[in-house]
């Protein structure tokens, strides 16, 4: 089995961080914008692996783990203060909740 | 030390008169004047005293060793008579506050003490980063002053009196920075001295910045045109004393600066800059006077006519000769006084009808006839009346800037007839015709009492005795004067342009 | 006793403080008593000056006060300078002032102000006094502005009026713009020469100055400047008929016999200076010719007593600039002292019936007062006889001396005697129409109005009769002054010269009483036709010179006052203070709180970055 080249790798993370990012800009619901953040975020781990396969070298997998732990973390800050959100203002419309205007 | 001790009793004057509100009051008022009139009985001492080398009295001490920083203090004929002047006129503001101001008595006297301290700092530092402190030091306390004390739109003029000068003192400051810096590049070490800075090479480009950065402070301060905009909102808010402090001596920092700073320090960029310079004078003089007589606020017409007198000021120094050098310095003495009483005539006239709007005013002679009296005599000093200070100042400052520039002194001598156009509507609008106050303030206004024309006279003495003897006062200063044009006269020898 | 000068204005001004520092708590008998003794004092040392003096046979007296100031070059002092000039005009304002001050004691009896009134009259003469006493032209300048000060306070005296304000200050601008105009001549001088010590200041212009050169004539015109505004001549003429808002003694003092003459004394004073601008010197002599041509004609189309007689001191004063512009220099000086004496006593005459009719201005609401006011008349009488140049009284022998100088000057001299002698004619005219008018023909009214004139009126009314009578016998001691500007050689002027000039005034004389006194030619006849009409018009408004300056000056003035009475310059920091404020507003836009927005924004700067790194 020939090695999936390199510059596919890195189109697809490419394709996954840009969805990441329509998804964050786009939805406007907060659980979908975090779950958009999730996808850019294992687009950047799959840039990692993919550079650590194509060099050899294991930074990128660990680089992959520390970012996998990241976003564990993140996402269990994330809901936890989703579900506080909407226990507040019963919505989850990110249009709706501008508090942080200057 | 005596100039220490000068400063010194006006800052602790303040901080003792703010304690002194616990115990009462009214007590502030009296420890204020007693803390001003003891400033200026210690002052006359100096009178007498005999000039060593170029100073009458100097202090040394170390400050910050490390960038040559010192607190370094002298007096000469020229600062002595600023240094008099801001005592006289701080017991006349003291004086003007007594009854009007009634809230925070403390706070107003130390401020106001501070103030003076600060100008007392300012006529007397020539440690340039000293001088700066002091020109801070006067700043802050203004700024309470009109901000906490001044009348219904007193937020806005005290932040515009704030960023006014602070802007212009910043521009100041780095100028003195890279003075200093000029100094180590050329000397191997750092100094703020003015003697030391005398001696750095300001030629060229850079010069020529430095020399801008040091007149658009003192400008702002002074004010002349196009700088001037702060000074009517400042003094038509000001309580009457900030009035005072203000025309009386503030002002006259900013003239010092010009005369002890700009020129001597840059002789050549000033030079040069000379007819710009004294451009902006007569624009000053001639524009400010006929915006002056467009006003309806009596405390902003007069805010208008100091910068048009201020305005014979800077046409003097520029002229950098000894007539128009004296000239300019009388200006600043008389102007002081003149002013200092036409704000306070304003400020009780505000006292006892409640507007400044001189719609509401008129027929006031019947009424009021000695405060007309003062006020007709206040009002022809300051159109130029010969006899009295001011024609002294304004004739010996165009006399000399004839010498220098004939079509900018002939534009500025135009502004004699609009001082009498303006200064005369005055005294048409408010003290003659029909009484058209508030018919039944008529017969109620009360004139002006003892106290008041006790300052009053004190003042009027002082303008008369400039007009008539002002000896007195040009052998004060002729000395420095004399310092001051020779060297710069060698230096343009030494350059070949005589 | 000539060490004693410095007393002549002491006294005035001791009495001047005397009474603002009692500030009108004196009883007016103790006022009357300081106000006019005080100037009494100073006539008396005047007198004895004058005797010390003219027997010493000195040409000159100087005495140091004090010096002044002393800047450099710049060392006036106030030093005093008496010689045949000054001595003339410190006679004078002494006596003539002391006179009006006594008249006034009985004519301001009823005003309130009465202790006011004296302080500025007092103040007035020790700053005339000082004015030509003066030996700088620093000091000259301080008599100068402080006669224009008591002019400007006395015009106004009856405050309560805006209108006299207005006037006042009228009189005061417009003077001003002559002073401004003087200083800068002070200026020059001192900037060309080194001083301003009025002797060495004329020994130095001829030793370093040559005939008709440029900075002589700047100077020369500069000075000018000054004189036709104190003197109230083209083109500053348009305030003294205002200023006779004042009371009456105040025209009389005033605006009639010294402070208006001021201008004529500044150029006889210098008139080593003019002699070396000779183009100036001649227009000196054409601006009078001019005025007293102009204030001629509006002084016959005028109703108002006091205007008609304000109009005819311009046009006196013409008289006067015509001689010294032809170099008659003493016959100048010898015409201010005449009409100090006959203009003094008409002006009195007008306040006396003035103050018997009720204030009644209007000359065609007077008449047949001749029996009623008889003081009155015989000074109007006499006044107008001198006023006119009837021969053998003061005016004529001034005026002829004027005329004959003007005759003898080359070139354009025929020109300006002709004009002076038409004047001559006009002045008749204007003076015994008022004369006819006023104490002629049918009383008008007030009926029982008795004559107002106790001894202290009527007595310096005698006085001034007597002077204006025979003052032209008087000798002036000024040829020491002037003899090296003189025209010496006696000029032979045939008996048909001095035929017409003895004429033409009786012959105006003549004109005025056919339309005014016999009624044999009717004004209103002449008015009915239109051109006629629109003259008088014309010269009633003073040619209009009042508008023409509303609209040239005033109105431009106030009107760009009123424009940029919120100060342009202010406002330009205004924008500085909008723009912050619009940059603030649209920063804070930005902050929306949208998540989205931010990312976005998040997203877009990370772009840019990243384009910018790629491209550089």
């Amino acid at each position: 089995m020939s090695p999936i080249p390199f510059e596919h790798g890195l189109i697809v993370a490419g394709i996954l961080f840009c969805l990441g990012i329509v998804g964050v800009l786009t939805r406007r619901n907060i659980v979908f914008v975090l779950m958009s953040l999730e996808v850019m975020l294992n687009a950047c781990g799959l840039a990692f692996i993919v550079g650590a396969a194509r060099w050899g070298n294991a930074d990128g997998q660990v680089m992959f783990l520390m970012i996998l732990t990241l976003a564990a973390a993140e996402v269990a800050v994330g809901l936890g203060l989703i579900i506080q959100i909407y226990r507040r203002f019963h919505t989850v419309d990110i249009n709706v909740l501008s508090q942080m205007k200057g | 030390m005596i100039i220490v001790l000068l400063i010194s009793i006006l800052f602790f004057g303040g901080v003792l008169a703010w304690l002194a509100e616990i115990i009462d009051p009214r007590l502030p008022r009296l420890v204020a004047l007693l803390a001003v009139i003891l400033d200026f009985l210690v002052m006359l001492t100096l009178l007498g005293a005999d000039a060593d080398g170029a100073w009458l009295v100097s202090f040394t001490a170390d400050w910050i060793a490390r960038f040559g920083i010192t607190i370094y203090f002298a007096v000469d004929g020229l600062s002595l008579l600023l240094i008099l002047l801001t005592a006289f006129l701080g017991v006349i503001a003291v004086g003007s506050a007594w009854t009007e101001i009634t809230e925070r008595t403390g706070f107003f006297y130390f401020n106001l003490l501070w103030t003076l301290a600060g100008v007392v700092g300012v006529f007397t530092a020539l440690d340039l980063f000293l001088f700066f402190f002091f020109w801070e030091v006067m700043l802050i306390p203004m700024y309470f002053i009109i901000a906490i004390w001044g009348h219904e739109n007193k937020q806005y003029a005290a932040m515009k009196f704030f960023i006014f000068t602070q802007v212009s003192g910043l521009l100041m400051l780095i100028a003195i920075l890279v003075m200093a810096y000029l100094h180590y590049s050329q000397f191997g070490a750092f100094s703020f001295r003015y003697e030391d800075l005398l001696n750095v090479e300001t030629s060229g480009a850079l010069g020529y910045w430095l020399m801008l950065g040091f007149f658009v402070g003192f400008a702002t301060k002074l004010p002349s045109v196009p700088f001037h905009s702060w000074l009517p909102d400042a003094h038509s808010q000001a309580p009457t004393a900030g009035s005072v402090i203000l025309a009386g001596i503030l002002l006259k920092t900013g003239a010092y600066g010009l005369i002890r700073f700009t020129v001597p320090l840059f002789p050549e960029a000033a030079m040069e800059f000379a007819p710009i310079a004294m451009t902006l004078a007569a624009i000053s003089i001639v524009y400010c006077a006929k915006v002056a007589f467009g006003q309806d606020d009596l405390k902003r017409l007069i805010a208008y006519t100091s910068v048009s007198h201020m305005g014979f000021v800077t046409l003097g120094v520029f002229a950098w000769n000894e007539q128009a050098l004296q000239g300019a310095i009388m200006t600043m003495l008389a102007h002081g006084l003149s002013a200092a009483a036409l704000f306070m005539l304003a400020g009780g006239l505000q006292h006892r009808i409640h507007t400044r709007s001189m719609a509401a005013m008129g027929g006031f002679w019947a009424q009021v006839p000695r405060m007309s009296v003062v006020a007709l005599f206040f009002s022809i000093a300051a159109l130029g009346m010969p006899g009295l200070g001011n024609f002294v100042g304004e004739f010996l400052a165009l006399l000399g800037a004839f010498q220098a520039n004939i079509t900018l002194t002939t534009i500025s001598a135009l502004g004699l007839v609009l001082a009498s156009v303006y200064s005369l509507w005055v005294i048409q609008k408010v003290f003659h015709g029909a009484f058209t106050g508030d018919s039944d303030q008529q017969g109620q206004l009360l004139d002006l009492d003892r106290r008041e024309m006790c300052y009053f006279i004190l003042m009027m003495l002082g303008l008369i005795w400039m007009g008539l003897y002002p000896q007195s006062f040009l052998a004060l200063s002729e000395p420095v004067l004399d310092g001051l044009l020779s060297s710069s006269s060698e230096l343009f020898a030494a350059l070949g342009r005589g | 006793m000539l060490d004693l000068i410095w007393l002549l204005p002491t006294f005035p001004l001791l009495g001047f403080l005397i009474l603002v520092l009692s500030s009108g708590q004196l009883s007016k008998k103790v006022v009357a008593l300081v106000g006019a003794g005080s100037i009494g004092l100073s006539f008396l040392v005047a007198a004895l000056i004058a005797v010390e003096f003219l027997n010493s046979g000195a040409e000159f007296y100087s005495m140091t006060a004090w010096t002044w100031m002393s800047v450099g070059q710049f060392t006036p002092g106030f030093t005093f300078y008496l010689d045949g000039l000054s001595l003339v005009m410190m006679l004078i304002i002494t006596g003539v002032g002391f006179l009006i001050h006594l008249y006034s004691t009985g004519f301001m009896i009823d005003d309130p102000s009465y202790s006011r009134f004296f302080s500025y009259m007092n103040l007035f003469v020790a700053s005339m006094l000082m004015l030509v006493l003066a030996d700088n032209l620093v000091l000259l300048y301080l008599g100068w502005e402080g006669v224009g000060l008591c002019s400007y306070l006395l015009i106004g005296f009856w405050y309560d009026n805006p209108a006299n304000g207005a006037a006042a200050r009228k009189a005061f601008v417009v003077t001003r713009v002559g002073d401004t105009s003087m200083a800068l001549g002070l200026f020059l001088l001192f900037a060309q020469l080194g001083t301003l010590n009025i002797q060495d200041l004329m020994g130095a212009a001829e030793a370093n100055w040559t005939s008709g050169s440029g900075v002589a004539v700047a100077a020369a015109l500069l000075l000018l400047g000054g004189a036709v505004g104190k003197s109230a001549q083209l083109p500053l003429q348009t305030w003294l008929p205002d200023a006779m808002a004042g009371p009456t003694p105040i025209s009389a003092l005033i605006h009639a016999a010294t402070m208006v003459t001021a201008g004529v004394y500044l150029i006889a004073r210098t008139h080593i200076l003019f002699e070396l601008a000779p183009t100036v010197q001649l227009l000196v002599a054409w601006i009078g010719l001019a005025t007293l041509l102009m204030a001629g004609f509006t002084a016959m189309t005028q109703h108002d007593i006091k205007r008609i007689l304000a109009y005819s001191t311009i046009s006196q004063i013409g008289y006067m600039f015509l001689g010294l512009g032809v170099g008659a220099w003493s016959a100048s000086v010898f015409h201010l002292m005449t009409h100090a004496f006959f203009k003094a006593l008409l002006f009195l005459g007008a306040g006396t019936v003035i103050l018997s009719l009720h204030h009644e201005h209007d000359i065609f609401k007077m008449g047949g007062k001749r029996k009623q006011l008889p003081v009155a008349f015989y000074s109007f009488l006499i006044g107008s006889l001198a006023l006119a140049a009837f021969p053998f009284t003061s005016g004529f022998f001034s005026k002829d001396e004027i005329l004959l100088g003007a005759l003898a000057l080359e070139g354009p001299g025929t020109w300006l005697w002709l004009g002076g002698v038409v004047g001559a004619f006009f002045t008749g005219i204007y003076s015994f129409r008022l004369v006819f008018v006023v104490f002629f023909g049918e009383s008008q009214a007030h009926h029982d109005d008795k004559e107002v004139a106790g001894w202290n009126m009527a007595g310096p009314l005698f006085i001034l009769m007597v002077l204006s009578l025979l003052g032209g016998f008087i000798h002036i001691p000024v040829e020491s002054v002037f003899n090296h500007g003189e025209a010496h050689e006696e000029h032979h002027v045939s008996g048909l010269i001095h035929g017409i000039m003895i004429a033409v005034p009786l012959l105006g004389i003549l004109v005025a009483y056919l339309f005014y006194g016999g009624r044999q030619l009717s004004a209103d006849k002449l008015m009915a036709n239109p051109l006629a009409a629109a003259l008088h018009k014309f010269w009633f408004s003073h040619w209009g010179m009042d508008a023409l300056y509303n609209t040239l000056f005033v109105r431009p003035f106030v009107y760009l006052a009123k424009l940029n009475r919120l100060d342009i310059i202010d406002q330009c920091y205004g924008l500085v203070v909008t723009l912050s404020r619009a940059g603030h507003g649209l920063l804070a836009k930005l902050q929306n709180g949208m998540l989205g927005w931010y990312a976005a924004s998040l997203i877009f700067g990370l772009v840019l970055l990243m384009t910018l790194g790629v491209l550089l």
